[in-house]
């Protein structure tokens, strides 16, 4: 049986909802509209009606106990090879300003081996207190004795909010420490907010490829834990005589305990950093060949740029995975996007419609990747980009 | 070798467009497919079947028409399905899933490698795989994109994992949970006599009460810590679109090049 509960007494049969369900679960039968066993209780369709007739059923969670007992935000501080990333800098960040909204503290959780420089680079960019934990077992990052060190510390200090990076270690991470905390881990967040009212911290993040946006809370359980995505929120800025307590935290497994081991890194040998990419120039199926990434590459080399493609483009062979952009690749968010022959598939658009400066070259006028365009050229790319680059060639003296 | 392979039906959502008027989603009969990174997962499976012996379980969480997805499953080559389908788990998100899951995978049986696919495309999250992993106590390896080598009475595997700065190659306990990415494999189609060969398989059914154990608070709506308050469509940028006109490529392309540097990000 559906979830979703319809008050025929006030469903005229509009339909408003039938148009918006993502799964297909509701039609109209004569004057109301009925729900079959195809919901899954995602709640698009209450917003949609204009005559609160629809309804989800509300129930108290079994929680994690007395809410008040928590405090204090906490980011994890991800770091590759003893350098801490972009995206920490952007979520100490937003953990202040979080930490500011609840009047508490914000902190910041460094593991590693050799990072003692990260702990006070994480209070310039404003945590008040860190936990280090140094050890041989957390060189490189693992799963299990990173995620036991971050559940011991939870559970001992019971912080109220806790964020991660949304990277690949940061998603693995999170799943973990959010399991065994039984609380509320929401993926992926382009906004964080807290309600005025209620305290609570309301994640704003993409679904269905980005067609929707969903908020969502967790009421009942501590921490409220979300990862975020890169490039959403900006960098704040350091501030080196800002102080700090830094707290010494011995790590919680030992190697023997530990079931996996890292034997080599390879680092990416085309390196095609997509995500923190400025400036990308992507192709699709309308260059025609592996050869017709050549104009592209003339162009981004210009511009210092990084090639994208399209998974049309992917899927013909005429470039690596690594390029791809969109729902089942990468999420990117350049200053300057520019697609050439790309028809701009919501699974496409999904990926780089948040871009900043978006300029799209195709034959077809009626082109989807258009709606999303701030700037457009209606023509062959074949004469377009090599004009483009030699514009570009002259303005920028090269 | 005991192969489990989690599945999620989810809307292709290939055929949706976003309607111009009122900007909501336009689905006419768009069909429910396979998440199709758990295509990859399956594939998987199946070869390390090939390789090693043993079975391939698929398993899937959703409402009764997931039965599809693992009809599909077992027409390329899957040997059991299992369908958990009960309105106690309506409404699960990751966390409730994740558990579901795992107290479904301890009634199958024992088991040496899990599969998911690294996300699911409606959901988008991630997380079942790592949670699933959590709830069993087992090992988890996600992003992986190469199993290297699987030595079952040893109980090793070694796979490579991509990761943003290039990848690593991890050698684990058995047994295993991995998530898998797109590079891995290319699932095969069945054919259609695989399909009609399926469409005579049993697909085991499984509600809450065969769960044996199971604390119902944590199933479903109720039992999921994170609640979604709003649905709502991002905001558009419409009328924004600088449509250039020219007469010439270079004209064209002179123009757009004075717009891209106001814009000042060069
Ligand atoms: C589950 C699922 C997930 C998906 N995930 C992704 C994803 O992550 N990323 C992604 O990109 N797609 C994804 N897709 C595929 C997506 O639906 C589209 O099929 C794909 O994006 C189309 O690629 P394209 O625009 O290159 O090709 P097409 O749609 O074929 O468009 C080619 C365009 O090039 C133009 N063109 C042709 N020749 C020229 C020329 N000489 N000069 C200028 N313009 C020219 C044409 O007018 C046309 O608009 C996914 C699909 C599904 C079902
Ligand atoms: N309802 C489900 N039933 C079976 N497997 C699932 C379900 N939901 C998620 N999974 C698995 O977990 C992976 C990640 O899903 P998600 O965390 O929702 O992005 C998927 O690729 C599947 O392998």
């Amino acid at each position: 049986m559906p979830l979703l509960e319809i008050d025929k007494t006030k469903c005229v049969g509009c339909g408003n909802c039938v148009d918006v369900c993502p799964f297909g679960a509701l039609s109209l039968e004569g004057d109301t509209v009925v729900v079959n066993e195809k919901c899954t209780g995602c709640g698009a369709c209450l917003e949609a009606c204009p005559f609160m007739a629809l309804r989800l059923p509300e129930s108290p969670s079994p929680g994690t106990g007395d809410m008040k007992q928590y405090s204090g935000v906490w980011v994890w501080i991800e770091q590759f090879n003893g350098q801490m990333g972009n995206l920490a800098i952007e979520i100490l960040g937003q953990g202040r300003r979080l930490a500011d909204l609840r009047h508490s503290a914000l902190t910041a959780c460094v593991l590693g081996h050799h990072i003692e420089p990260i702990t006070r680079e994480a209070i310039s960019y404003g945590a008040d207190r860190v936990f280090w934990v140094d050890a041989p077992s957390l060189a490189v990052y693992r799963t299990a004795p990173y995620a036991a060190v971050l559940i011991n510390l939870a559970r001992l200090h019971k912080p109220e909010i806790f964020l991660l990076g949304a990277s690949s270690r940061g998603r693995d991470l999170a799943g973990s420490v959010a399991t065994d905390l039984y609380t509320g881990l929401t993926a992926d967040c382009t906004g964080l907010d807290i309600d005025p009212e209620k305290g609570l911290l309301i994640q704003t993040r993409p679904a269905f490829g980005g067609n929707i946006m969903a908020m969502i809370i967790c009421p009942g359980h501590r921490p409220q834990m979300a990862t975020v995505r890169h490039r959403v929120f900006e960098k704040p800025p350091a501030n080196l005589l800002r102080q700090g307590e830094v707290i010494t935290i011995a790590p919680a497994l030992t190697e023997e305990q530990i079931s996996t081991r890292v034997t080599n890194f390879i680092p990416e040998i085309d390196k095609v950093n997509l995500a923190y990419a400025r400036i990308i120039v992507s192709g699709g199926r309308g260059v025609g060949g592996p050869e017709g990434f050549k104009p592209l590459r003339e162009l981004a080399d210009i511009l210092g740029g990084t090639i994208g493609a399209s998974r049309s483009a992917v899927d013909a062979g005429w470039i690596s995975y690594a390029h791809q952009v969109g729902q089942t690749g990468r999420t990117v968010r350049p200053d300057l996007y520019i697609a050439c022959g790309i028809s701009g598939a919501i699974q496409h658009l999904a990926g780089m419609k948040t871009s900043k400066v978006i300029v799209a070259i195709n034959k077809n006028p009626d082109a989807p990747i258009f709606s999303v365009a701030h700037y457009g050229i209606t023509g062959d790319l074949f004469q377009i980009v090599p004009a483009l680059t030699a514009q570009f060639k002259k303005r920028l003296n090269k | 070798m005991n192969i489990i392979v989690c599945i999620k039906q989810v809307p292709g959502t290939a055929d949706v467009k976003i309607d111009p008027v009122d900007n909501t989603l336009i689905r006419e009969d768009v069909p429910n497919i396979i998440n199709p990174f758990d295509l990859y997962a399956i594939e998987e499976g199946l070869r390390l079947k090939e390789s090693f012996g043993g079975k391939v379980t698929v398993i899937s969480m959703g409402p009764p028409q997931a039965a599809d997805a693992l009809k599909e499953a077992l027409s390329m080559g899957a040997d059991e399905a299992v369908l958990l389908a009960d309105r106690a788990f309506a409404g699960s998100d990751s966390w409730a899933t994740a558990y579901t899951l795992s107290r479904a995978i301890q009634v199958i049986g024992a088991f040496d490698i899990i599969l998911c696919g690294r996300q699911a495309i409606d959901g988008d999250t991630g997380q079942v795989g790592p949670g699933l992993a959590r709830q069993l106590g087992i090992t988890q390896l996600t992003y992986v994109f190469k199993i290297r080598k699987v030595d079952p009475p040893g109980k090793i595997i070694m796979v490579d994992r991509l990761l943003e700065e290039g990848h690593e190659i991890v050698e684990a306990v058995l047994p295993a949970l991995l998530t898998v990415v797109k590079d891995i494999n290319q699932p095969r189609s069945p054919s259609l006599a695989d399909i009609r060969r399926a469409a005579k398989l049993k697909i085991r059914l499984m509600t809450a009460t065969d769960l044996t154990g199971v604390d119902r608070t944590r199933l479903g709506l109720d039992g999921s810590p994170t609640k979604v308050i709003k649905i709502f469509n991002p905001p558009r940028r419409e009328g924004i679109l600088d449509m250039i006109r020219a007469d010439t490529a270079e004209e064209a392309a002179a123009q757009l090049a004075d717009k891209i540097l106001s814009e000042k990000i060069i």
